[in-house]
């Protein structure tokens, strides 16, 4: 019970409270480049959620069980930046082959999942908090994905409105979209009292 | 040849020109967010942060053009990462012994500046294509530009939060900090405020 108490508390801790994106400003590459439709974002924020999960846990293994016990912790970010790059492969071969109409859309920002800040961010944050534990490091993992696809989503519901208003002529593309971006980090930080 | 000598001096100048307005990353490309928003909340780590990143641009793209005839097409992207990986560990390090309250402040954001899309970009863009001197000095602009762009907005907010520029008062006593701007929301509406400025500068220019 207890266990399962701690993994929730991680869970919606990641996913509310520590939104890499909106509260670590991790992947706001993505964030920007990917949100115009709210389709593409959910096809994104799946790609990263199955990334960020898989390279999660690899990272917090190598890490641990290779890693630490020949001390070799100086290499830990080389060690990682290949892993993520390993699954990005894995993930660009598969929607390739079965879902080609969405890897024709997503174009250079597939690939760039590997440079995505908030895969690297979340392996380098397990590390940080002392995560001591594969199954939370697994819940962590997860939870940062789903974040990271809540947050786009959001941020596609809104663009797509956005287009219909009125902005004025300088702000219009990249700077409304921040501007936005920080309205919503505003709003989320009332989750900020929720756990402890 | 002096008509030579001559076009190859502004090519030198207009390179390191670039990086600073024409192609500024942050402002003009939009690269490198990550950090630009993450480290900005005060003057003094966005500096560490600048002269980390410029650190480790020009040591990659030496190597990177150094060694761009002996790439393969489809291993490149991996050979930059890995070549950047390691510059990386090296300025991590450095902080840590040096500049160790530095190092706590930053964080996670500097091993994450071996995922900082300009770093790629410059070696994908510009070092993988020319020589040594051109990739160097490239290397430098942007570097410079990236720099002085996180100070900007660092300044920014640090007046608006705290009242202080590097840590010096330089507001009056009656002036009430603004707490939003060191937090979150604070970085991504000054930063949008901010590229609307750039955006109205520039089109008044042309």
């Amino acid at each position: 019970m207890d266990t399962l108490n701690i993994l929730l508390m991680a869970f919606i801790s990641i996913v509310l409270i520590n939104n890499l994106v909106l509260t670590k400003f991790l992947g706001i590459c993505p964030y920007l480049g990917v949100s115009g439709r709210i389709d593409m974002a959910f096809g994104m924020g799946m790609a990263v959620t199955f990334v960020v999960t898989l390279s999660g846990t690899m990272t917090w293994m190598i890490d641990h069980w290779i890693l630490m016990p020949i001390g070799l912790e100086v290499t830990r970010y080389v060690c990682f930046i290949l892993v993520i790059a390993g699954a990005v492969q894995l993930v660009e071969m598969y929607i390739r082959k079965f879902f080609p109409s969405l890897y024709e859309s997503f174009g250079i920002f597939l690939p760039l999942i590997t440079t995505n800040c908030a895969i690297l961010g979340l392996c380098l944050f397990i590390n940080l908090w002392g995560i001591d534990n594969l199954l939370e490091a697994v819940v962590l993992s997860f939870g940062a994905g789903i974040g990271f696809t809540m947050a786009i989503c959001i941020m596609a519901g809104i663009r797509e409105n956005l287009n219909m208003a009125d902005v004025p002529r300088c702000l219009k593309g990249a700077p409304i979209t921040l501007i936005t971006a920080g309205l919503l980090t505003l709003a989320f930080m009332g989750f900020a009292g929720m756990i402890k | 040849m002096a008509n030579k000598a001559q076009t190859t001096s502004t090519l030198y100048k207009q390179t390191l020109l670039a990086g600073l307005w024409r192609e500024n990353p942050v402002f003009r490309l939009l690269l490198g967010m990550c950090p630009t928003l993450a480290v900005t909340a005060a003057v003094k780590p966005a500096l560490t942060m600048g002269l980390s990143v410029i650190f480790v641009l020009l040591c990659s793209n030496i190597v990177v053009s150094l060694m761009r005839n002996l790439l393969k097409a489809h291993l490149r992207i991996l050979m930059f990462t890995l070549t950047i990986a390691t510059f990386v560990t090296i300025a991590d390090l450095f902080l840590k012994a040096f500049v160790p309250r530095m190092s706590e402040m930053l964080g996670p954001y500097v091993p994450l500046i071996i995922v900082n899309c300009i770093i790629i970009c410059r070696a994908e863009a510009c070092a993988s294509k020319n020589n040594l001197l051109v990739s160097t000095i490239d290397a430098l602009g942007m570097g410079v530009g990236f720099t002085l762009t996180l100070c900007v907005l660092a300044g920014v907010r640090e007046v608006l939060s705290t009242g202080a520029i590097w840590e010096i008062k330089v507001l009056p006593a009656w002036f009430v900090p603004w707490a939003a701007m060191s937090m979150p929301a604070g970085a991504f509406i000054t930063l949008g405020l901010l590229l609307g400025l750039v955006n109205v500068i520039s089109k008044k220019r042309t």
